[in-house]
């Protein structure tokens, strides 16, 4: 076991991946000469040079484009948005383009292609700057959504899918590029579409992922497990689409009573979905109404007590926690 | 009363480029079929069988013939817009399948699943058939990217409408295969109108070829009634592109006989029917019969052979067509993940 940062090992798995495949090549904006705009392709432009480290000018629609006809022939592009919110830009790219041409082509072209880079809120970038897009990418058929929360699955779940044939939106996290972690020695890859139990427990099932789970939620548990005397268990699914409902499901049979906490907003999002399905297939083991704990439906403003304010919390989760153990 | 550009095609043809009789043929019948395809195409859609928008490519056939079927070889990449029957006929689709595929049958180019606006076939690496305005830009400087990084002699040509020259994705595209030098031809059907809005009421400038100069690619406008021009000058960046991987810019002028798509008329209210009929002047496929019969290449029984025998071949599209089952129930699940191996 090694300790490493989130950006080392995005880093690592981006160049095992290189050297397993000739076809794999990383493109974006600063990636190469730059080192990355917050440091993750770190000395790969220096180990496998400028061929297959390309630094791009500021052009969304052009480069996840070029992407994608790339993937069309026969390569396998990383693609890297500075950060998510710049792929807004692209959506036609990503969303016309890469998730429907398998399935318009009859079968002709597939895409295997990863879409990667930081998404959601950092600290005070404000409302163009600090979207959580999961919910959005998870909607169109064709696409995969992968969101690691640790170091660990960052690696195992990106070197994965590297490897797909289909396309995937990989959404890292500003904040989580400098925690550390300990990763598996040597080669090791995680599945798409396997959710994972962080912490088991009796009394009612939180599902979260990537940084919410990693910065909020945990911290959550620990201090409401305390003050309300109760088991909490806590699910990563890692992966948003394919999204691992069996796991989630069997949680909630055992433990009759589910809150979702994302940082996406609530009309349409990841949550809901969750809800649905889990009401769907476990009505009657649901002790309470499912709740949710998003952000609030308003674009996220600059000044730090409403960017708080807004986004999930502890305070928002204990009132979520409470309602559903009917504890007033 | 010829039209200027007929009778620089009449002076170009004198020439023939030393192209093989067999050749010439060749691509006056792939005209006269693309021609004959989009007229079979009218009439089903009129009858209810061909569904959704329809675009047909009647005027513009000399595009396809000269820079597909002429300049190309079968290994080069074909990426083009909406309006694609004509263009996928000239890469050597087949065009029972491209039918098959209008009547949303099993047996089309993508199964049923693309309809007219996105014929696909991976065996003859033509790559669509796109139908959001300039989207598929940036996928033709991904192709060129791929020839370049696999160190290939292949060339991908990017066909785009007037309209296209005005939508960003155009223009990073081309920013990206200047910088980067990738053998892409990007080749703009310049047929006048984007759907009912004239080119000098849409672009700032109007020539369009004048765009390339600001991404550092070599440019040019091509007579698109000339069958022979259009090949003439797409091989020459084609083997530019091969040499050196550098891109080109061709404005090909040309003009579209039938409306925008389907659902609209001819003429409208954007053009004049006397627009139109003086356009027709300088039908590209009658262009280059006379070239042939005046180089005694061929004579006038040629002409009804010829109509005869792709007659039989649209007929065979039809019979094809009607007779192909629709897609299976379960297909409609298929082909939204891959399930492959990395391949």
């Amino acid at each position: 076991m090694a300790i490493v940062s989130l950006r080392e090992a995005i880093n690592q798995a981006i160049d095992e991946e290189m050297a397993r495949d000739e076809r794999v090549f990383l493109m974006g904006e600063e990636v190469a000469n730059y080192q990355g705009a917050y440091k993750v392709s770190q000395g790969l432009l220096q180990k496998w040079g400028p061929r297959r480290i390309v630094d791009t000018p500021i052009a969304e629609t052009g480069f996840a484009g070029v992407g994608v006809g790339a993937a069309m022939v026969g390569l396998r592009p990383i693609i890297e948005f500075m950060t998510w919110n710049f792929s807004l830009v692209a959506y036609d790219q990503i969303v016309n383009n890469a998730a429907k041409m398998l399935s318009m082509s009859g079968g002709n072209f597939h895409v295997p292609i990863v879409f990667r880079g930081p998404g959601g809120a950092a600290h005070g970038l404000g409302a163009t700057h600090s979207q959580a897009l999961e919910s959005v990418y998870a909607h169109f058929p064709g696409l995969k959504v992968v969101m690691p929360s640790n170091c660990k699955d960052a690696k195992g779940l990106l070197k994965t899918s590297i490897r797909d044939d289909n396309p995937i939106v990989f959404i890292e996290s500003e904040v989580m590029y400098g925690d550390k972690g300990e990763i598996p020695d040597g080669e090791y890859t995680i599945p798409l579409g396997v959710g994972e139990v962080k912490k088991e427990g009796k009394d009612l099932t939180i599902v979260s992922w990537s940084k919410t789970l990693a910065h909020t939620v945990l911290k959550a548990v620990d201090v409401l497990q305390q003050e309300l005397n109760v088991s909490i268990e806590v699910i990563d699914p890692r992966t948003i689409k394919p999204m691992d409902y069996d796991l989630i499901v069997d949680s909630v049979k055992k433990t009759n009573r589910l809150v979702i906490v994302e940082e996406g907003w609530p009309f349409a999002g990841v949550g809901a979905q969750i809800s649905h399905e889990v009401t769907s297939r476990a009505f009657d083991y649901l002790d309470a109404p499912v709740e949710r704990v998003t952000q609030e439906d308003v674009p996220l403003p600059y000044a730090h007590n409403l960017e708080t304010l807004s986004l999930p919390n502890l305070d928002k989760i204990r009132t979520a926690v409470k309602k559903v153990l009917y504890i007033d | 009363m010829k039209s200027a550009a007929a009778v620089a095609a009449k002076q170009n043809h004198s020439r023939l480029l030393g192209l093989s009789r067999e050749t010439l043929l060749s691509w006056y019948d792939d005209m006269l079929l693309v021609r004959r395809f989009e007229e079979k195409c009218a009439q089903l859609y009129g009858m209810g069988k061909i569904m959704g928008f329809c675009h047909l490519y009647n005027g513009q056939e000399a595009v396809s013939t000269g820079a597909i079927k002429g300049a190309l070889n079968p290994d080069d990449y074909v990426i083009t817009a909406y309006r694609d029957h004509g263009q996928a006929i000239s890469k050597g689709v087949d065009p029972k399948a491209i039918l098959a595929e209008l009547l949303g049958k099993y047996t089309g180019t993508t199964k049923g699943k693309g309809g007219s606006m996105h014929i696909f076939d991976r065996a003859t690496n033509f790559l669509g058939g796109h139908a959001i305005i300039g989207g598929h830009i940036p996928l033709a400087s991904g192709v060129g990217f791929a020839i370049k990084y696999r160190g290939e002699k292949k060339v991908c040509l990017c066909f785009m409408g007037d309209g296209a020259t005005n939508i960003g994705a155009f223009h990073e595209a081309l920013n990206l295969a200047g910088l980067w030098k990738l053998p892409v031809i990007f080749i703009i059907e310049n047929n006048k109108y984007a759907m009912g809005t004239a080119v000098d009421r849409s672009s700032a400038v109007q020539d369009l070829h004048k765009k390339a100069i600001a991404y550092n690619i070599p440019s040019e406008v091509v007579n698109g009634m000339d069958v022979l021009e259009i090949y003439q000058k797409v091989k020459a960046a084609a083997d530019r592109a091969r040499a050196t991987y550098e891109p080109t810019l061709l404005e090909i002028e040309t003009y579209r006989f039938r409306g925008h798509s389907m659902s609209d008329p001819v003429h409208g209210v954007y053009r004049s029917k006397d627009e139109v009929e003086g356009r027709k002047q300088s039908d590209p496929i009658i262009l280059l019969g006379e070239t042939l019969k005046e180089e005694g290449l061929i004579t006038d029984q040629y002409f009804d052979e010829a109509e005869k025998r792709i007659k039989k071949i649209v007929e065979e599209c039809v019979e094809f067509a009607e007779n192909s089952p629709d897609p299976p129930v379960d297909e409609l699940w298929e082909d939204v993940y891959f399930e492959g191996k990395g391949e």
